[in-house]
């Protein structure tokens, strides 16, 4: 809704993009504040709506459909087989993007047909998207209320727009299929999580900060913040330490293309498959030694260790070394990329000038591909954040190996402990919340060069 | 990208600048020889070495017989060489759980496909809003979906699980009664959504990165012949975003692929995809490590065909949009 009244409220300065609708003519100040009373109206009528709609007692309980729905097409999908119903979906998601296309094409043309047909979509796919959630019959008369009321105030707002009529309907088709699954998504998963957060195993008592004196007293909590530390400081600088070095060493030399592969194929193995490859590597047992780790330390006459529960810390530091391994060639190929963009004159320059081959890649090469380290680091710090598989597979959190985002998954599914689960989650975007900061103003320096 | 190259015009005549010409191409093979010395080379095998041995390791076990693999490492397959097939006709066939793990791989392709295109085209779709229509509030919103990847996963499961399954029902009065799909024999469709709405921040952060720099004589002429966002949109950048579209696809197909969490909330029993299988399997298969090694290496298969496919596409269309600046 805040697009509406920021395009209403915009000024005239920023040329309309697709400006053969109506002039901006009518955009005085008097119009605009017409424009905006009616939809400031308009949607504290929707409000009002909802607040009816909830507040009503329930008549009949039967979902509504117009006879076909979401649920019913996932159903029929759901029947045939997996290979059948990929060609199907796509065909059904391509029609629905290609419709959108075309009304985004056509609608904002000028002319009276076009009238009509931007009037009929406003109103047409609030009421199909309403519909196809299947409202029962109680809400159906206000849902329909508040679909009715948002195609009007969109389509008014739109035909006053001063960027011209079918501006504002095309900038919302565009935006709109990404900004509800962000919503419902991501949005309001976090802000319903904020608040479990602070309530028991079952979310209905308020326990205050109890969930996060858990988290950091109980040892499956301390020890999935330390060693979720442990993570986030060694793996970035780890792999990427690693894939700059094997991008310096591999530059411009023979075979470059074959020695990349063999560094990046661990990305291309999922974190299951990493911790089966690993767990053989670090098996133990009675005998013989399977695992080359431990048939290296019986060869020079040691005991062999059973890796994966040696704690504190060897463990999860062995956990470390996977991820590790899986992340360096993602490091290496956007390095060795960004390494062959600096201009080779530096380099050249910088060695006429007597620079050593070390004092050039500090001097010249490192600050040429500052940004992409930047990249990279933040990139693999998100990810060991967010590890959860590794950990899953090769140890199960035993043993004092557990991170936040495993113990978060751990505390859901086993112990229906909400309240943890949720405090847990909320540490961990403590824990993200610098670096997406750090990152962002990287960017907003960069928009302001543009 | 932009490069910060320094173009000097030359005052000289062009004698020295022939002589100017072989002096850099000298001073470049030889920063070229240096950079390549014998010292870096063989660190480059020796990292090289280490991060192929794991995997050789097990692809190698993957084809010995099963009996050998239990007594003894796979190295001394050098001295003592037998291989056998078998380990990957009984891993296709054998099943911990209700799926098989070939039925799961065919799970796996119904869960990344859709998924993979899904989250392209709506992604893009507003990455092109982003890049060009102007609105209020665009650097603001743009940034905060960026932002957005700071709410883990984890933190979102709940949340959306129950969504999907009791829907949203506010005071008795239901909106959305949530999907009804228990006895669905093979359901995507949460996953599908669920992995599309993971997805979103970052692919609409790169995608607008490459769309963003698309020159703007291109798309102005494009609107002087006639044409709406709509046609500029499919004729105009879809096609001249393909690099930044197949770099995302391979890495979205890689992800999503070798999703385990998403997939274990989300998706009910009979549509579990290969990661999930696996994961199972290897508690079932416990010390077996031949059928455990095959059905590692079927789970590779795939992502490592779809890598080498796309690969030229890749660094091109990650940098523009990852290292901008």
């Amino acid at each position: 809704m805040t697009d509406i009244k920021n395009a209403e409220t915009t000024p005239a300065a920023s040329p309309p993009p697709a400006g053969r609708g109506k002039p901006a003519s009518r955009g005085s100040a008097a119009a605009n504040r017409t424009t905006l009373l009616v939809v400031v109206v308009g949607l504290i009528l929707v409000v009002a709506l909802f607040l009816f709609m909830v507040t009503r007692a329930p008549a009949d309980t039967k979902p509504t459909t117009l006879g076909f729905s979401l649920n019913s097409f996932f159903i029929w999908l759901g029947g045939l087989s997996p290979i059948v119903q990929i060609p199907l979906v796509l065909v059904v998601f391509g029609a629905v993007v290609g419709l959108l296309l075309l009304l985004i094409e056509y609608a904002p043309r000028s002319g009276k047909g076009y009238f009509w047909l931007r009037l009929a979509a406003c109103f047409a796919i609030p009421i199909l998207a309403f519909m196809l959630l299947r409202p029962y019959q109680n809400a159906v008369i206000y849902v329909l209320g508040i679909a009715i009321i948002l195609g009007a105030i969109l389509f008014y707002a739109d035909y006053r727009s001063r960027q011209g009529a079918g501006y504002l309907f095309q900038l919302i088709l565009f935006a709109a299929p990404a900004a509800i699954l962000l919503l419902i998504g991501l949005v309001y998963p976090a802000i319903t999580t904020f608040f479990q957060s602070f309530f028991d195993k079952t979310g209905e008592n308020f326990v205050g900060f109890e969930n996060y004196i858990w988290t950091f007293t109980n040892p499956e909590g301390f020890w999935s913040v330390i060693n979720t530390l442990i993570w986030v400081l060694l793996a970035p600088t780890i792999a990427t330490a690693i894939g700059l070095a094997y991008a310096v060493f591999i530059d411009r030399a023979a075979g470059e293309k074959y020695l990349k592969v063999l560094i990046f194929m661990p990305f291309a193995i999922s974190f299951v498959g990493a911790g089966i490859i690993w767990k053989f590597v670090y098996d133990f047992r009675q005998g013989d030694q399977l695992g080359i780790l431990n048939a290296i330390v019986t060869a020079f006459g040691g005991q062999p260790i059973s890796w994966l529960s040696a704690s504190p810390l060897i463990n999860t530091l062995l956990l470390v070394v996977v991820f590790i391994w899986s992340q360096t060639g993602l490091a290496m190929v956007i390095l060795s990329a960004a390494i062959k963009a600096v201009p080779p004159e530096q380099n050249e320059a910088a060695e006429l000038d007597g620079a050593s081959a070390w004092e050039r890649f500090i001097n010249v090469t490192v600050p040429g591909i500052r940004s992409s380290l930047i990249v990279v680091l933040t990139t693999i710090a998100i990810g060991a954040l967010k590890i959860y598989d590794i950990v899953a597979v090769m140890t199960g959190g035993r043993n004092d190996s557990t991170v936040l985002a495993f113990e978060m998954v751990n505390q859901q599914q086993r112990f229906q402990s909400y309240g943890h689960s949720a405090a847990l989650a909320v540490v961990l975007f403590i824990f993200v919340l610098p670096l997406i900061i750090f990152n962002v103003r990287q960017i907003r320096k960069q928009r302001e060069v543009r | 990208m932009t490069t910060s190259t320094v173009v000097l015009e030359p005052t000289i005549d062009k004698r020295s600048a022939r002589q100017v010409a072989r002096d850099t191409r000298k001073h470049e093979a030889m920063a070229r020889k240096r950079l390549t010395s014998k010292g870096a080379t063989i660190a480059a095998i020796v990292i090289a070495f280490f991060w192929t041995i794991p995997t050789f390791g097990l692809f190698i076990t993957s084809f010995r017989p099963g009996s050998d693999t239990q007594s003894t490492g796979w190295w001394t397959v050098f001295t003592d060489p037998s291989f056998t097939l078998e380990n990957y006709r009984l891993a296709l066939t054998s099943g911990g759980t209700a799926l098989t793990l070939a039925q799961s791989f065919l799970n796996s392709l119904a869960i990344t496909i859709p998924v993979v295109l899904f989250a392209l085209a709506i992604a893009s779709l507003i990455a092109y809003a982003f890049a060009w229509i102007d609105f209020k509030g665009r650097n603001f919103f743009f940034i905060f979906i960026f932002a957005l990847q700071i709410v883990p996963l984890q933190m979102a499961l709940v949340p959306l699980l129950s969504l999907f399954s009791r829907g949203l029902t506010i005071n008795e009065v239901t909106i959305f009664p949530g999907f009804d799909l228990r006895g669905v024999e093979h359901s995507f469709a949460t996953v599908w959504i669920a992995h599309v709405i993971f997805a979103m921040p970052l692919a609409i952060f790169l995608l607008h990165n490459f769309i963003a720099e698309i020159p703007a004589e291109v798309i102005e002429a494009a609107r002087v012949d006639g044409a709406g966002h709509g046609q500029i949109f499919f004729r105009l950048i879809l096609p001249l975003a393909a690099p930044a579209l197949a770099s995302f696809a391979v890495l979205e197909f890689i992800w999503v692929w070798n999703d385990l969490l998403v997939a274990t909330i989300f998706a009910p029993s009979s549509s579990l995809p290969l990661t999930q299988s696996l994961n199972s399997l290897s508690g079932t298969w416990g010390d077996q490590w031949f059928l455990q090694s095959a059905g590692t290496f079927i789970s590779i298969l795939v992502p490592l065909i779809v890598f080498f496919l796309l690969q030229r596409f890749f660094v091109r269309g990650l940098l523009a949009g990852a290292t901008k600046g």
